[in-house]
């Protein structure tokens, strides 16, 4: 027999926590000021896209949704085009909670596996980290690697037309002071 | 007034030709750029979805090597630009946590950290400073006739960066027409162009960048003008794309809006990286010579 299970969640299942944790980062206090008036999903170009509207995000971040916002796609979607926050008639910090939402997600290791975006500001991040520079051709290259091969083969031709034009540079750079640089990073906490 | 120049990765990459055309333009209007020595990556959008302290020590290092030059901050990616003055901006404002980062950039022997520096685009810089008196009268090969949709994109004036509105700007236009463009009015000034989209999910990439072009086409632009390496490198390498899957034709050359000042100051088409483009890129100043 297929198991049957709640459709409703209740309250006591709820992470009073979690908004409680937002409400203390910075920026994030503002998010009590949303009205629900849905301007920032009209304003953001990816909600086509998204499993929850930005507005949605807002309200089930609020009631302490954790697991669905964590775990939903919308706020890897996010661009940080910041449209949203500057048509927003009640000065939430919107974009500055999406950043929020994805640290917390990468921190607590709830991102979805298999999504290249937050994959990618993985790798970047651990370049960045190492090198004191990005590197376009080896963040992307490292991205797909981890999570679809084929797509890096479909990418060969548009790569090797870049490289002809002298505008994907393979070679590794890094800045002098990479030890200083390490040093520096290491002294505050860096999510994953 | 000497300004210290932070070209960001892109502006070594993808964006060669935005550093070769930036430079010509402040060569030809005699404007000393120093590249600041040893600067990092300022961690784009994706260092700050992983970590926002570590995002602000990258920032803050860049910073703190401003400082020892003194000078304004040129920032000509807009994703840096945005960066940079966000932190400058949270370090002016938080106390608690300015202490924290100045201690924690003392502990590797950075001891100077001036937030009186502040984080320009040279589209401000060209606009406000040198003005566009002085570009009109600098003009030797006028622009005219040449019929341009100014794209200015997301993160450089928002989120109310200050230097012009954040829906719809008005500096590039103005720019523009002092250079004898005809500059094309219309609604999608600061839409996003998917940013680093093209490279994790294209299609939702590809469809942003549609979007942009359509709406060029439809107001019949010779060319895209932009501010930013990632907007161009979109609009350029994906427009071949977009064609495709949306059945369209388009033949745009996007431009760095230096490469059009840069051109109408005087320098040479060799010296502001044309042959770096997708999508070639003479033609647009074939047209107006």
């Amino acid at each position: 027999m297929e198991a049957i299970q709640r459709t409703v969640k209740y309250e006591a299942d709820l992470s009073p926590q979690f908004s409680e944790e937002i409400r203390h980062l910075p920026g994030g206090e503002t998010l009590w000021q949303c009205i629900q008036c849905g301007l920032c999903s009209a304003s953001c170009p990816l909600s086509i896209y998204m499993d929850y509207t930005p507005r949605r995000i807002m309200a089930m971040t609020r009631e302490g949704f954790k697991e669905e916002v964590l775990q939903s796609k919308t706020i890897w979607l996010c661009a940080s085009c910041y449209a949203c926050t500057v048509f927003c008639p009640q000065q939430v910090e919107i974009t500055h909670i999406m950043y929020h939402l994805k640290q917390m997600a990468i921190r607590e290791k709830r991102y979805p596996r298999n999504f290249p975006i937050p994959v990618l500001a993985r790798e970047f991040s651990t370049w960045v980290r190492n090198h004191g520079r990005a590197s376009e051709f080896w963040v992307v290259f490292r991205t797909w690697r981890k999570i679809a091969i084929g797509r890096l083969l479909r990418m060969i031709p548009q790569g090797l037309k870049l490289m002809r034009l002298r505008r994907l540079p393979i070679s590794v750079h890094s800045i002098r002071q990479r030890r200083q640089l390490k040093k520096l990073l290491a002294q505050m906490n860096g999510g994953a | 007034m000497a300004y210290v120049y932070y070209p960001g990765c892109s502006l070594k990459g993808t964006g060669v030709s935005y550093e070769k055309s930036l430079l010509a333009t402040f060569e030809r209007l005699n404007i000393p750029l120093q590249e600041l020595d040893d600067w990092n990556c300022c961690g784009a959008t994706s260092y700050m979805s992983i970590s926002e302290e570590q995002a602000l020590l990258l920032s803050a290092r860049n910073l703190a090597l401003a400082s020892e030059n003194g000078g304004d901050i040129i920032a000509p990616c807009s994703a840096c630009y945005m960066i940079l003055n966000r932190t400058a901006n949270i370090l002016r404002d938080d106390r608690t946590l300015r202490q924290k980062i100045v201690e924690k950039l003392k502990n590797v022997g950075l001891e100077h950290l001036d937030l009186s520096v502040r984080v320009r685009h040279p589209l401000d810089v060209l606009v406000n400073d040198v003005g566009l008196d002085t570009i009109r009268s600098a003009v030797v090969n006028k622009l005219t006739g040449l019929r341009v949709f100014p794209y200015y994109g997301c993160l450089i004036v928002r989120p109310g960066n200050g230097f012009d509105h954040p829906t719809y700007p008005t500096s590039l236009d103005r720019l523009l027409e002092a250079l004898g463009c005809e500059v094309i009015d219309h609604p999608l000034k600061t839409r996003c162009c998917g940013g680093s989209l093209t490279g994790t999910l294209e299609e939702v990439g590809v469809r942003l960048v549609y979007i942009l072009l359509k709406e060029a086409k439809k107001r019949g632009a010779h060319t895209l003008a932009t501010l930013c390496a990632l907007c161009q490198f979109n609009l350029d390498v994906y427009q071949e794309k977009a064609a495709r899957k949306y059945n369209e034709a388009f033949d745009f050359p996007i431009l760095f809006f230096t490469q059009l000042v840069a051109f109408a100051l005087g320098a040479n088409p060799r010296e502001i990286g044309l042959e770096h483009h997708f999508v070639p890129a003479e033609q647009i100043f074939e047209m107006v010579r």
